[in-house]
Protein backbone atom coordinates (compact mmCIF):
# COMPACT_ATOMS: atom_id res chain seq x y z
CA UNK A 1 0.00 0.00 0.00
CA UNK A 2 3.01 2.37 0.31
CA UNK A 3 2.73 6.02 -1.85
CA UNK A 4 0.34 5.13 -4.56
CA UNK A 5 -0.33 8.00 -2.37
CA UNK A 6 0.48 10.96 -3.38
CA UNK A 7 3.50 12.46 -0.94
CA UNK A 8 3.96 16.18 -2.34
CA UNK A 9 5.97 16.79 0.17
CA UNK A 10 4.53 19.52 1.81
CA UNK A 11 4.12 19.92 5.69
CA UNK A 12 5.97 16.24 5.92
CA UNK A 13 9.00 17.59 7.09
CA UNK A 14 7.71 18.76 10.23
CA UNK A 15 6.20 15.08 11.04
CA UNK A 16 7.36 12.48 13.21
CA UNK A 17 7.63 8.63 11.58
CA UNK A 18 3.69 8.16 12.26
CA UNK A 19 3.08 5.20 14.68
CA UNK A 20 1.48 2.12 14.33
CA UNK A 21 -1.97 2.39 12.40
CA UNK A 22 -2.12 5.87 11.06
CA UNK A 23 -1.55 5.67 7.54
CA UNK A 24 1.10 8.08 6.19
CA UNK A 25 -1.90 10.74 5.22
CA UNK A 26 0.14 14.53 5.58
CA UNK A 27 -1.43 16.13 2.43
CA UNK A 28 -0.45 19.67 2.78
CA UNK A 29 -3.06 22.03 4.00
CA UNK A 30 -2.85 24.20 1.12
CA UNK A 31 -5.35 21.43 -1.05
CA UNK A 32 -7.86 21.85 1.37
CA UNK A 33 -7.80 25.58 1.41
CA UNK A 34 -7.93 25.80 -2.18
CA UNK A 35 -10.72 22.87 -2.53
CA UNK A 36 -12.53 25.55 0.60
CA UNK A 37 -12.20 28.21 -1.53
CA UNK A 38 -13.38 26.52 -4.94
CA UNK A 39 -16.60 25.26 -2.41
CA UNK A 40 -17.38 29.22 -1.51
CA UNK A 41 -17.21 29.88 -4.91
CA UNK A 42 -19.40 27.30 -6.39
CA UNK A 43 -21.96 27.62 -4.21
CA UNK A 44 -22.09 31.40 -4.21
CA UNK A 45 -22.59 30.42 -8.29
CA UNK A 46 -25.37 28.27 -7.61
CA UNK A 47 -26.96 30.69 -5.50
CA UNK A 48 -26.38 33.45 -8.19
CA UNK A 49 -27.98 30.85 -10.64
CA UNK A 50 -31.20 31.99 -8.18
CA UNK A 51 -30.62 35.65 -7.99
CA UNK A 52 -30.21 36.49 -11.23
CA UNK A 53 -33.23 34.68 -12.01
CA UNK A 54 -31.36 32.50 -14.95
CA UNK A 55 -34.47 29.99 -16.00
CA UNK A 56 -35.36 26.86 -18.19
CA UNK A 57 -32.71 24.52 -19.44
CA UNK A 58 -29.71 27.02 -19.11
CA UNK A 59 -30.55 26.86 -14.84
CA UNK A 60 -30.83 23.26 -14.22
CA UNK A 61 -27.73 23.02 -16.63
CA UNK A 62 -26.23 25.57 -14.58
CA UNK A 63 -27.35 23.78 -11.44
CA UNK A 64 -26.07 20.59 -11.80
CA UNK A 65 -22.84 21.32 -12.79
CA UNK A 66 -22.18 23.32 -10.03
CA UNK A 67 -23.64 20.56 -7.82
CA UNK A 68 -21.42 17.72 -9.71
CA UNK A 69 -18.54 20.16 -9.27
CA UNK A 70 -18.95 20.33 -5.53
CA UNK A 71 -19.86 16.50 -4.97
CA UNK A 72 -16.88 15.86 -6.69
CA UNK A 73 -14.41 18.01 -4.61
CA UNK A 74 -16.00 16.97 -1.74
CA UNK A 75 -15.71 12.94 -2.26
CA UNK A 76 -12.35 13.21 -3.93
CA UNK A 77 -10.31 15.46 -1.86
CA UNK A 78 -12.38 15.93 1.46
CA UNK A 79 -13.07 12.28 1.76
CA UNK A 80 -9.98 11.24 0.58
CA UNK A 81 -10.89 9.20 -2.47
CA UNK A 82 -8.23 10.65 -4.79
CA UNK A 83 -5.79 8.63 -2.23
CA UNK A 84 -7.47 5.71 -2.42
CA UNK A 85 -6.94 2.61 -3.87
CA UNK A 86 -9.18 1.43 -7.10
CA UNK A 87 -10.57 -1.36 -5.28
CA UNK A 88 -12.78 0.75 -2.98
CA UNK A 89 -13.27 3.83 -5.19
CA UNK A 90 -15.36 1.67 -7.50
CA UNK A 91 -17.12 0.09 -4.66
CA UNK A 92 -17.94 3.44 -3.51
CA UNK A 93 -18.58 5.37 -6.33
CA UNK A 94 -20.56 2.46 -8.53
CA UNK A 95 -23.56 1.12 -6.70
CA UNK A 96 -25.11 4.97 -6.56
CA UNK A 97 -24.89 5.45 -10.03
CA UNK A 98 -27.64 2.70 -10.13
CA UNK A 99 -30.07 5.34 -8.68
CA UNK A 100 -29.96 6.94 -12.02
CA UNK A 101 -31.77 4.14 -13.45
CA UNK A 102 -34.50 4.55 -10.95
CA UNK A 103 -34.68 8.12 -11.58
CA UNK A 104 -35.53 7.22 -15.44
CA UNK A 105 -37.90 4.74 -14.23
CA UNK A 106 -39.79 7.21 -11.67
CA UNK A 107 -39.25 9.97 -14.59
CA UNK A 108 -41.30 7.52 -16.85
CA UNK A 109 -44.08 6.76 -14.22
CA UNK A 110 -44.23 10.07 -13.04
CA UNK A 111 -44.84 11.57 -16.92
CA UNK A 112 -47.57 9.27 -17.27
CA UNK A 113 -49.06 9.84 -13.93
CA UNK A 114 -49.86 13.01 -14.40
CA UNK A 115 -50.59 12.54 -18.51
CA UNK A 116 -53.51 10.68 -16.58
CA UNK A 117 -54.40 13.01 -14.27
CA UNK A 118 -54.44 15.83 -16.94
CA UNK A 119 -56.51 13.08 -18.51
CA UNK A 120 -59.34 12.42 -16.13
CA UNK A 121 -59.48 14.72 -13.00
CA UNK A 122 -58.78 18.41 -14.69
CA UNK A 123 -62.04 18.30 -16.28
CA UNK A 124 -64.60 17.88 -13.58
CA UNK B 1 6.96 2.18 6.94
CA UNK B 2 5.57 0.94 10.61
CA UNK B 3 4.04 -2.30 10.48
CA UNK B 4 0.64 -2.67 11.93
CA UNK B 5 -1.04 -6.29 13.42
CA UNK B 6 -4.34 -5.41 11.50
CA UNK B 7 -2.87 -4.17 8.32
CA UNK B 8 -1.28 -6.20 5.14
CA UNK B 9 2.21 -6.81 5.88
CA UNK B 10 4.54 -4.90 4.00
CA UNK B 11 6.61 -7.92 3.75
CA UNK B 12 3.93 -9.06 0.84
CA UNK B 13 4.88 -8.25 -2.71
CA UNK B 14 4.11 -4.74 -3.94
CA UNK B 15 0.93 -4.53 -5.24
CA UNK B 16 -0.28 -3.73 -8.69
CA UNK B 17 -1.82 -0.09 -9.07
CA UNK B 18 -4.57 1.17 -11.36
CA UNK B 19 -6.87 -1.07 -12.93
CA UNK B 20 -4.97 -4.34 -12.78
CA UNK B 21 -4.70 -3.54 -9.31
CA UNK B 22 -8.57 -3.48 -8.64
CA UNK B 23 -8.75 -6.85 -10.48
CA UNK B 24 -6.23 -8.34 -8.30
CA UNK B 25 -7.47 -7.02 -5.19
CA UNK B 26 -11.36 -8.51 -5.82
CA UNK B 27 -10.29 -11.38 -7.71
CA UNK B 28 -9.11 -13.91 -5.49
CA UNK B 29 -9.47 -15.23 -1.91
CA UNK B 30 -8.60 -12.55 -0.18
CA UNK B 31 -9.82 -9.13 1.62
CA UNK B 32 -10.20 -6.63 -1.26
CA UNK B 33 -10.09 -2.96 0.78
CA UNK B 34 -5.96 -3.50 0.81
CA UNK B 35 -4.79 -1.19 3.55
CA UNK B 36 -8.03 0.02 4.56
CA UNK B 37 -8.97 -0.70 8.38
CA UNK B 38 -12.56 -2.38 8.82
CA UNK B 39 -13.45 0.88 10.86
CA UNK B 40 -13.22 3.04 7.46
CA UNK B 41 -14.66 0.15 5.32
CA UNK B 42 -17.68 0.02 7.49
CA UNK B 43 -17.89 3.84 7.37
CA UNK B 44 -18.16 3.60 3.65
CA UNK B 45 -20.84 0.90 3.51
CA UNK B 46 -22.99 2.58 5.84
CA UNK B 47 -22.75 6.04 3.72
CA UNK B 48 -23.31 3.66 0.41
CA UNK B 49 -26.17 2.94 2.22
CA UNK B 50 -27.16 5.86 3.45
CA UNK B 51 -26.83 7.16 -0.29
CA UNK B 52 -29.83 5.26 -0.65
CA UNK B 53 -31.84 6.61 1.77
CA UNK B 54 -31.62 10.18 0.64
CA UNK B 55 -31.87 9.17 -3.30
CA UNK B 56 -34.91 7.28 -2.08
CA UNK B 57 -36.10 10.76 -0.67
CA UNK B 58 -34.77 12.98 -3.53
CA UNK B 59 -36.54 10.62 -5.90
CA UNK B 60 -39.93 10.51 -4.21
CA UNK B 61 -39.51 14.50 -4.02
CA UNK B 62 -38.85 14.16 -8.04
CA UNK B 63 -42.30 11.81 -8.76
CA UNK B 64 -44.43 14.11 -6.54
CA UNK B 65 -43.34 17.15 -8.27
CA UNK B 66 -43.29 15.78 -11.87
CA UNK B 67 -46.97 14.01 -11.41
CA UNK B 68 -48.99 17.08 -10.01
CA UNK B 69 -51.47 19.29 -12.17
CA UNK B 70 -50.84 21.75 -9.22
CA UNK B 71 -47.93 24.70 -9.70
CA UNK B 72 -45.04 23.55 -7.25
CA UNK B 73 -44.26 26.77 -4.76
CA UNK B 74 -41.61 29.20 -5.94
CA UNK B 75 -38.37 28.07 -3.42
CA UNK B 76 -37.02 31.08 -3.93
CA UNK B 77 -39.76 33.28 -2.55
CA UNK B 78 -40.87 30.81 0.30
CA UNK B 79 -37.35 30.48 1.59
CA UNK B 80 -36.22 34.21 0.80
CA UNK B 81 -36.23 36.56 3.86
CA UNK B 82 -37.15 40.39 4.32
CA UNK B 83 -33.71 41.54 5.61
CA UNK B 84 -33.15 45.89 6.02
CA UNK B 85 -36.34 46.40 3.27
CA UNK B 86 -35.51 44.61 0.87
CA UNK B 87 -36.62 40.41 0.16
CA UNK B 88 -33.58 38.75 -0.64
CA UNK B 89 -34.24 35.46 -2.19
CA UNK B 90 -33.39 32.40 -0.65
CA UNK B 91 -30.83 33.95 1.36
CA UNK B 92 -31.19 31.89 4.98
CA UNK B 93 -30.35 29.05 2.98
CA UNK B 94 -27.69 30.00 0.92
CA UNK B 95 -25.95 31.41 4.13
CA UNK B 96 -27.02 27.76 5.83
CA UNK B 97 -24.92 26.26 2.70
CA UNK B 98 -21.68 28.40 3.46
CA UNK B 99 -21.99 27.35 7.46
CA UNK B 100 -21.65 23.69 6.47
CA UNK B 101 -19.10 24.03 3.74
CA UNK B 102 -17.06 26.14 6.47
CA UNK B 103 -17.71 23.42 8.64
CA UNK B 104 -17.09 20.62 6.33
CA UNK B 105 -13.40 22.73 5.32
CA UNK B 106 -12.52 23.03 9.51
CA UNK B 107 -13.62 18.73 9.44
CA UNK B 108 -10.96 18.66 6.55
CA UNK B 109 -8.12 20.06 8.33
CA UNK B 110 -8.77 18.55 11.83
CA UNK B 111 -8.57 15.36 9.99
CA UNK B 112 -4.93 16.75 8.72
CA UNK B 113 -3.37 17.26 11.87
CA UNK B 114 -5.41 14.52 13.67
CA UNK B 115 -2.88 12.40 11.32
CA UNK B 116 0.12 14.59 12.30
CA UNK B 117 -0.88 13.91 15.99
CA UNK B 118 -1.33 17.43 16.63
CA UNK B 119 -4.06 17.28 19.98
CA UNK B 120 -4.86 20.85 20.35
CA UNK B 121 -5.26 21.82 16.89
CA UNK B 122 -7.41 18.73 15.90
CA UNK B 123 -9.72 18.87 19.27
CA UNK B 124 -10.23 22.92 18.77
CA UNK B 125 -11.20 22.48 14.54
CA UNK B 126 -13.66 19.73 15.67
CA UNK B 127 -15.28 21.81 17.98
CA UNK B 128 -15.49 24.98 15.70
CA UNK B 129 -17.14 21.86 13.38
CA UNK B 130 -19.27 21.18 15.80
CA UNK B 131 -20.21 24.90 16.54
CA UNK B 132 -20.66 25.71 12.89
CA UNK B 133 -22.95 22.42 12.25
CA UNK B 134 -25.06 23.50 15.53
CA UNK B 135 -25.53 26.46 13.83
CA UNK B 136 -26.87 25.02 10.93
CA UNK B 137 -29.92 23.27 12.79
CA UNK B 138 -30.38 26.29 14.86
CA UNK B 139 -30.89 27.97 11.29
CA UNK B 140 -32.82 24.64 10.17
CA UNK B 141 -34.94 25.03 13.09
CA UNK B 142 -35.40 29.16 12.42
CA UNK B 143 -36.76 28.15 8.69
CA UNK B 144 -39.36 25.33 9.74
CA UNK B 145 -40.91 28.01 12.59
CA UNK B 146 -40.92 30.25 10.36
CA UNK B 147 -42.70 27.88 7.51
CA UNK B 148 -44.75 26.39 9.88
CA UNK B 149 -46.63 29.76 11.26
CA UNK B 150 -47.08 30.72 7.27
CA UNK B 151 -49.29 27.69 7.72
CA UNK B 152 -46.91 24.87 5.78
CA UNK B 153 -48.01 21.19 6.66
CA UNK B 154 -47.27 18.04 5.34
CA UNK B 155 -50.68 17.83 3.67
CA UNK B 156 -50.82 21.12 2.26
CA UNK B 157 -49.22 24.69 2.23
CA UNK B 158 -50.61 28.24 0.60
CA UNK B 159 -48.77 28.66 -2.45
CA UNK B 160 -49.39 25.45 -4.03
CA UNK B 161 -48.58 21.63 -4.34
CA UNK B 162 -49.83 20.12 -1.33
CA UNK B 163 -46.55 17.83 -1.42
CA UNK B 164 -44.30 20.33 -0.66
CA UNK B 165 -44.65 20.09 3.00
CA UNK B 166 -44.38 16.48 2.94
CA UNK B 167 -41.16 16.24 0.72
CA UNK B 168 -39.21 19.48 2.63
CA UNK B 169 -39.79 18.23 6.44
CA UNK B 170 -39.08 14.85 5.16
CA UNK B 171 -36.10 15.90 3.32
CA UNK B 172 -34.95 18.30 5.57
CA UNK B 173 -35.66 17.00 8.67
CA UNK B 174 -33.79 13.70 7.91
CA UNK B 175 -30.80 15.85 6.97
CA UNK B 176 -30.84 18.18 10.06
CA UNK B 177 -31.26 14.58 11.91
CA UNK B 178 -28.24 13.68 10.47
CA UNK B 179 -26.48 17.05 11.07
CA UNK B 180 -27.28 16.45 14.75
CA UNK B 181 -26.31 13.35 15.53
CA UNK B 182 -23.08 14.36 13.62
CA UNK B 183 -22.82 17.15 16.11
CA UNK B 184 -22.62 14.93 19.10
CA UNK B 185 -20.42 12.35 17.10
CA UNK B 186 -18.25 15.47 16.58
CA UNK B 187 -18.18 16.61 20.50
CA UNK B 188 -17.17 12.81 21.80
CA UNK B 189 -14.31 12.70 19.43
CA UNK B 190 -13.22 15.92 20.59
CA UNK B 191 -13.61 15.12 23.79
CA UNK B 192 -11.19 11.90 23.41
CA UNK B 193 -8.80 13.62 21.06
CA UNK B 194 -8.32 16.50 23.68
CA UNK B 195 -8.10 13.81 26.70
CA UNK B 196 -5.23 12.34 25.21
CA UNK B 197 -7.29 8.86 24.40
CA UNK B 198 -5.59 8.22 20.96
CA UNK B 199 -1.97 8.74 21.98
CA UNK B 200 -2.18 6.91 25.09
CA UNK B 201 -4.61 4.13 23.80
CA UNK B 202 -7.37 4.63 26.28
CA UNK B 203 -10.24 2.01 25.76
CA UNK B 204 -13.52 3.19 24.87
CA UNK B 205 -16.27 3.48 27.24
CA UNK B 206 -18.78 1.46 25.13
CA UNK B 207 -16.19 -0.60 22.44
CA UNK B 208 -13.86 -0.94 24.75
CA UNK B 209 -11.16 -1.03 22.26
CA UNK B 210 -8.79 1.76 22.24
CA UNK B 211 -9.09 4.28 19.47
CA UNK B 212 -6.63 5.66 16.72
CA UNK B 213 -6.52 8.81 14.88
CA UNK B 214 -7.80 7.18 12.61
CA UNK B 215 -10.93 7.67 14.34
CA UNK B 216 -10.84 11.46 13.32
CA UNK B 217 -10.92 10.86 10.00
CA UNK B 218 -13.52 8.49 10.08
CA UNK B 219 -15.77 10.84 11.74
CA UNK B 220 -14.69 13.42 8.68
CA UNK B 221 -16.29 10.76 6.42
CA UNK B 222 -19.59 11.26 8.19
CA UNK B 223 -19.15 14.96 8.48
CA UNK B 224 -17.94 15.31 4.76
CA UNK B 225 -21.27 13.24 3.39
CA UNK B 226 -23.54 14.96 5.40
CA UNK B 227 -22.20 18.02 3.51
CA UNK B 228 -22.60 16.19 0.56
CA UNK B 229 -25.93 15.63 0.84
CA UNK B 230 -26.56 18.84 1.35
CA UNK B 231 -25.12 19.77 -2.25
CA UNK B 232 -27.65 17.49 -3.70
CA UNK B 233 -30.74 18.59 -1.30
CA UNK B 234 -29.93 22.52 -2.27
CA UNK B 235 -29.13 22.08 -5.90
CA UNK B 236 -32.70 19.82 -6.50
CA UNK B 237 -34.94 20.95 -3.80
CA UNK B 238 -33.67 25.05 -2.98
CA UNK B 239 -32.45 25.50 -6.42
CA UNK B 240 -34.51 23.38 -9.10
Amino acid sequence: MENTQAQTGGGAGTVTAPAAHDEVQHHPLKVYFTVWIWLFILSAASYYVDYSGVQGYLRWTLILIFMMLKAGLIVAIFMHIAWERLALTYAIILPPIAILAFVAIMAIESNYTLFTRLLYFTNG
Amino acid sequence: MAQTSDQVSAAAPKRPGGWLGMVADWSSDQRSFKGVSWGKAMMWIFLVSDTFVFGCFLLSYMTARMSTTVPWPNASKVFGLHIGGADIPLILIAIMTFVLISSSGSMALAVNYAYRKNRQATALLLIVTALLGAAFVGMQAFEWTKLISEGVRPWGNPWGAPQFGASFFMITGFHGTHVTFGVIFLLIVARKVWRGDYDDGRRGFFTSRRGHYESVEIMGLYWHFVDLVWVFIFAFFYLW
